[in-house]
């Protein structure tokens, strides 16, 4: 498909600009006497200039990029009293077909003031053409002015914007891997303490010493979420202490799909400690997909039954505070951990531990005590390694661009390639 | 088998998001893994409804304790969809004069949209409302100046919400203004000490710094364990064998 494209391509170019050539002088005359007659009637807006298209990039073949100068009737600010001459632009289309050719359809429209527009709805390969007209108001429309020649959306097979990425990616992935594959062969690894993960059993046995249950809430969002994947993975370690210590577990969800895992999930933690029989399926219960009658819902189990640990851990809003708030007046030990940062302050400020971003997803390794569980965070820091390196590198860079002189273009390019690429929402940041 | 099959729809699953991601041509296969899902979570709606009737049935059965509230959660549970899927109160949508139920379940005439403007969205924003208070009684146990750190978390914290008003300014222009006169410095120039510049600082500088170290932190944790999920190291949220 692509060959035949190649080659029909550049005929129909000739073709389609060498009938453009012809009528040229005619078409420029009329347009200049367009303009006039614009100037002295002052109806019809000029048209734009420069028509080009062009495909766009890091696309799936479907999009193509239509660009234009403004036309002249266009401009930034309108005098007082008076109204625009360009209030939008209209982009047509057609296809060319090798046997025949359509007819120019409005694909789109550009207010005032924009030179660019994206036709998102192109066939991979298909050959269009493209025009741009001034418009006023329906009846006052500029002359259409064509690009000099058809355009195909090509499918890229590769995305460049997001190579800084995988980059990151591949580096961070394959140091989780050689770390882990490392623990396996018997490395040391030493992981620091994390206070939070150190209280759970605590919290578990002071439950269990008080007879009141434990609460555990995996947040408001779907099993899609790595959060609420991450949350269930601490459950299971809480849930292994519950059943060894005999203790009550009760896991109120928010959604269906999250209810089955965390029932999957705590009877193989029960069964696992060799207590199938104190497992029931009742204490995991699904209490509605509503943010805040969920929260009802939660708030009035723990006023009622007065759990004496609760834990937070997954993907939480507006929530949050209410939850830990109440738990906090019933004097539950309440232990957090989210990677929601607007929603972190809360949780430190009403809980008596907080698993702070990185710390809530290394829970399930740091709980299972696993060796090559372990390796996984080894494997982390190596990330934050590179990250804090590449900080480093671009803060000096950013210094001595600002204190060398204002033209030290390599300075700058390596900061904004940094920023940009390397640091910024194509790299480390996505 | 159990765990086997779910380990090896997942590890697939995310490799198709991840390619999708890199190449152009596989972006619509992750739209259409998540499609996958949509219809999933839509037919696991069937499964917490089943589950709440249950639960509360149980409870009003047994008589224990709040079995009042059970009886009505299933009351408004039921009435909400018995509205719902009836279409009461819609009326026929304009292109399908002829079909009764053809209308928006949500108009502004339906019961359905009734229950939602005027039950759930005032008891929602009532919950809501309640995050006032529950602030204001955070912030009075985090602000305790126990220690040195707490006194630092204090003092930052009055900077901030006293720059966010207008008062800040309006207090702190004087003292800069009289700074400015008895140092002999350039008018303007000890501007960055009014409480509105400060506040500005305090945020853009060291929360922001803070709060991307913290999301590097996120980006890298959800990244390895991510790939553990997806190669089976890490395989509790699975379940069981037996």
């Amino acid at each position: 498909m692509t060959d035949r494209v190649s080659w029909n391509l550049p005929v129909l170019a000739i073709v389609i600009a060498l009938a453009g050539l012809v009528p040229q002088p005619a078409r420029a005359e009329s347009q200049a006497e367009s303009e006039s007659a614009n100037t002295e009637s002052n109806d019809s807006p000029r048209p734009p200039m420069g028509v080009t298209a062009i495909d766009r990039p890091d696309d799936a073949g479907d999009g193509i990029i239509v660009k234009w100068t403004l036309s002249s009737d266009d401009f930034k600010n309108v005098p007082e009293g008076k109204t625009r001459k360009v209030v939008r632009y209209e982009i047509l289309r057609k296809t060319i077909h090798s046997d025949k050719e359509d007819e120019f359809t409005l694909v789109g429209e550009a207010t005032f003031q924009k030179t660019s527009f994206v036709d998102a709805d192109c066939e991979r390969n298909a050959i269009y053409l493209y025009q741009v007209v001034a418009v006023e108001h329906v009846d006052s429309k500029s002359e259409a002015v064509q690009a000099a020649v058809p355009i195909t959306a090509i499918l890229q097979y590769w995305d460049t914007r997001r190579t800084w990425f995988l980059v990151m990616l591949v580096l961070v992935c394959g140091s989780v891997i050689l770390f882990i594959q490392l623990a396996r062969g018997g490395m040391e690894l030493k992981v620091r303490k994390i206070a939070g993960l150190e209280a759970v059993e605590e919290a578990v046995g002071r439950a269990t010493e008080m007879g009141r249950s434990c609460l555990f809430i995996p947040g408001i969002l779907d099993i899609n979420d790595m959060q609420t994947v991450a949350g269930i993975t601490v459950l299971s370690r809480v849930a292994a202490l519950a059943a060894e210590y005999d203790a009550m577990l009760e896991v109120p969800t928010s959604r269906s799909l999250v209810m089955t895992t965390a029932r999957e999930t705590v009877q193989a933690a029960f069964l696992g400690a060799g207590r199938p029989d104190a497992y029931n399926e009742d204490n995991i219960y699904y209490l509605t997909d509503e943010q805040f009658g969920y929260v009802a819902g939660v708030t009035g189990t723990m006023v009622r039954d007065k759990p004496a640990a609760c834990f937070y851990m997954g993907a939480f809003f507006a929530e949050s505070l209410i939850l830990a708030e109440t738990g906090n007046s019933i004097g539950a030990i309440q232990i957090a951990g989210t990677a929601m940062p607007s929603q972190l302050p809360f949780f430190v400020a009403a809980c008596d531990y907080t698993l702070i971003g990185e710390e809530f997803f290394a829970a399930s390794a740091y709980l299972s005590g696993e060796k090559h569980q372990l390796g996984s965070l080894k494997g982390q820091d190596v990330g934050k390694l590179i990250g804090g390196l590449l900080i480093v590198v671009g803060c000096l860079a950013a210094t001595f661009a600002s204190l060398a002189n204002v033209d030290d273009t390599l300075m700058h390019s390596v900061v904004s390639f940094l920023t940009d690429n390397v640091l910024g929402n194509k790299g480390f940041l996505p | 088998m159990k765990r086997t099959v779910p380990l090896v729809i997942a590890a697939f699953t995310g490799f198709v998001l991840i390619v999708s991601y890199f190449i152009p041509y596989a972006q619509s296969w992750g739209e259409e893994a998540m499609i996958w899902f949509d219809i999933l979570a839509a037919v696991a709606f069937v499964l917490g409804g089943g589950n709440l009737l249950k639960t509360h049935l149980q409870k009003i059965s047994n008589r224990r304790a709040g079995w009042g509230f059970s009886l009505i959660t299933i009351s408004a549970f039921l009435i909400t969809l018995g509205i719902g899927l009836a279409k009461m109160g819609v009326h026929p949508a304009e292109k399908f004069p002829e079909f009764a139920w053809s209308g928006d379940y949500l108009s502004q005439s339906s019961g359905f949209g009734w229950i939602y403007d005027f039950v759930y969205l005032p008891l929602a924003a009532t919950m809501f409302s309640l995050l006032a208070f529950f602030i204001a009684s955070a912030a009075f146990r985090a602000f305790r100046a126990k220690n040195t750190e707490a006194m630092i978390l204090l003092g930052t914290a009055f900077i901030v919400l006293f720059g966010r008003t207008h008062a800040g300014i309006y207090v702190s222009q004087p003292v800069v203004d009289w700074l400015t006169a008895i140092s002999g410095a350039e008018a303007g120039s000890l501007a960055g000490l009014r409480l509105d510049r400060i506040t500005s600082t305090i945020t853009s500088v060291f929360i922001l710094a803070g709060n991307r170290a913290i999301t590097i932190g996120i980006a890298l944790g959800i990244v390895s364990l991510s790939l553990k999920v997806l190669l089976g190291v890490d395989r509790s949220y699975l379940g069981s064998e037996e």
